[in-house]
């Protein structure tokens, strides 16, 4: 049964290449078996094989849980992380997803979008993965909280472990796990702590824009009682 | 029916076996080895090696010989042999890679080994006696990444290997220093080092790292593990033909053969599987060995069941400990008897799975499954069937 599901979706994949619609979770099930490169379109041979722009998932329905499942799913099947010395420097353990060195080490990222603000793109590679968060923000207020968000956490990153210092390029947040951080933590507990997050940042934001507002109404109150 | 061992480490990242099974070798994931004694009040450390700069990537213990050779990501390989008093001594081999060594493998002779390499090489090393130290000769072409897996075939000539640029290569390891005569395989002549007998791509496009290969006990099959969670064997004596099975698991990293037609698996999802081929040479799921049943949590809850499963997108709700045996990656399958293995994994266990009792109990759990819940006929018979797989092995 399983494998009649991912025969399925590699039809899916190769025929409309890039975006793949889709408002179901069960989609989501069949990326364990598709992170690892398989392109028809690239050969190992012609040392072109990797594919660098993201396969793009996008959820029709904006609703959470599907986004969250996807995610789940794709971060499962990409934390298969093993211990990997460089084959570039030697005597060097350097993460491949970071270093990009090497292309056959590297696995084809995946771009979730929940809608055009809000997406994950998670990043795999032999030894360590990047997962990185855009997060939604609806007007300026919220950009600038968001940025503080952020700021505070990434200046603080090397208490969180596995939160990378510097954001990917149009994203939030990004985390950088690597094979030691999967073999001292439990790896489900690693998952559960990103979505998590994901879950919290989008309600701690709008929760200080609430207390933001109110704290702006009271100051405004007060400073035109004078007049 | 299985039996866990803990060597108070964290993790074990490899293990090996002496002949009689009365100790073990293992690495706790760092620069160390430690041999452990099986005596009456459990494991007692005998010894630990620490030789290497930099973590152990593999281990091997030669049955015949009695000799340990461990290679490491600092480059070197050491062949381990015993004093009187029962130390154990190291000889460094002379092996001229430049990169990380991955893995290392005794030949079946035991007079060589081969060492596989980041630095897109596979060292054959062997005993000069007239110089008194271990020399190699390299296999360079046509790798393309790094080697991360090596097995030898029975007959001592040819080795098997596969690496991160998606490819299993077999190739003749014919030394001419040590090998008498020029050996003739189902996979072709052996009689230069380093020809290319047979290639297989992972997948017909090409993806997924090779994680572990082994021939089978006569020779004539390879089977390997690849990160696209698939399982494959090739078969000599049918034109090379390669069977493979995509498994809907998290990747394996390690297989080992159990009799000529079952193979076990074991990876990033915790459990060993039982794999089978068929008389046509097709690969089928046999069973799970890993029969350990889901832990309930105390004051679980409606609601926080529905929590979960909506804000979380998961559906258990115990939150550490997994379903299974092991609590983290097993990376290492051992052999141990005929019916008998061995998995090693990062959560520091190693356990001892004997295939004969666990299916004998499978059957008789099913029946009872079946009698109490009144389970449909044929999905019996399908769990039935491969029970029953599992024991033509034994």
């Amino acid at each position: 049964m399983f494998r009649h599901r991912i025969q399925n979706w590699e039809h899916l994949w190769a025929s409309n290449g890039d975006e793949m619609q889709t408002n179901t979770p069960q989609y989501a099930l069949n990326l364990f078996n598709l992170i690892p490169l398989d392109t028809k379109k690239h050969s190992w041979n012609s040392l072109e094989f990797s594919d660098t722009r993201p396969k793009s998932l996008m959820l029709k329905s904006g609703t959470l849980k599907p986004y969250l499942t996807a995610v789940r799913r794709t971060l499962t099947a990409a934390m298969c992380l093993e211990n990997f010395s460089s084959q570039i420097v030697e005597k060097h353990n350097k993460p491949e997803v970071e270093v990009r060195a090497s292309k056959e080490l590297l696995l084809t990222p995946i771009l979730i979008s929940r809608n055009d603000k809000e997406k994950v793109l998670i990043e795999s590679s032999i030894n360590s993965m990047r997962i990185s968060i855009a997060v939604k923000q609806a007007d300026d207020l919220e950009k600038i909280l968001c940025h503080n968000f952020t700021r505070f956490m990434t200046m603080r990153a090397e208490h969180f472990m596995i939160l990378r210092r510097k954001p990917i390029e149009g994203f939030d947040i990004s985390f950088l796990i690597t094979n030691i951080h999967v073999e001292q933590m439990y790896k489900h507990k690693i998952v559960d702590f990103v979505i998590h997050f994901m879950e919290e940042i989008d309600r701690e934001i709008s929760e200080m824009k609430l207390s933001v507002n109110a704290r702006a109404r009271i100051c405004a109150e007060e400073f035109l009682k004078r007049f | 029916m299985t039996e866990i061992y803990n060597f108070g480490v964290d993790a074990i990242s490899c293990h090996a076996w002496n002949r009689d099974r009365t100790e073990v070798a293992i690495c706790p994931n760092n620069n160390e080895i430690q041999v452990h004694r099986r005596t009456s009040s459990g494991w007692k450390l005998l010894e630990t090696m620490e030789e290497h700069d930099m973590a152990v990537m593999g281990i091997d213990w030669s049955p015949k010989t009695n000799r340990i050779v461990t290679c490491s990501a600092d480059k070197n390989a050491y062949v381990w042999t015993q004093k009187e008093d029962g130390k154990w001594d190291p000889a460094w081999v002379l092996l001229r890679i430049n990169r990380a060594a991955t893995c290392v493998k005794w030949s079946p002779l035991e007079n060589k080994f081969a060492v596989g390499s980041g630095g897109r090489v596979i060292a054959i090393c062997y005993f000069a006696s007239e110089n008194n130290w271990w020399l190699c000769k390299h296999i360079k072409r046509p790798l393309r990444s790094t080697v991360t897996t090596v097995d030898w075939h029975p007959d001592n000539k040819v080795l098997v290997a596969g690496s991160t640029d998606y490819k299993v290569r077999v190739f003749s390891a014919f030394i001419s220093d040590i090998d008498d005569a020029p050996g003739t395989t189902p996979w072709g002549q052996s009689n230069t080092l380093g020809t290319l007998l047979a290639e297989f791509p992972n997948t017909p496009n090409g993806g997924g790292w090779i994680h572990s290969v082994a021939f089978s006990p006569c020779g004539n099959k390879i089977c390997w593990v690849a990160h696209n969670s698939s399982i494959c064997v090739a078969d000599a004596t049918k034109g090379n033909a390669v069977m493979r099975l995509y498994t809907e698991h998290l990747p394996f990293l390690s297989c080992v053969w159990i009799g000529s037609n079952n193979i076990v698996a074991a990876g990033h999802s915790c459990m060993p599987m039982l794999y089978s081929i068929d008389d046509n040479g097709q690969i089928y799921f046999a069973s799970k060995l890993d029969n350990t049943q889901k832990k309930e949590i105390a004051g679980l809850s409606a609601m926080r069941k529905f929590q979960s499963l909506d804000r979380q997108a998961r559906n258990e709700t115990n939150d550490n400990a997994l379903d299974s045996m092991h609590q983290n990656t097993i990376n290492c399958i051992r052999r141990v008897s005929d019916h008998e293995f061995s998995t090693s994994s990062l959560d520091g266990q190693l356990v001892v799975w004997d295939l004969k009792v666990i299916c004998v109990l499978c059957v008789i759990l099913l029946l009872i499954i079946m009698i109490y819940s009144n389970l449909s006929f044929f999905f019996f018979i399908k769990l039935l069937e491969n029970s029953i797989a599992g024991l033509k092995i034994v």
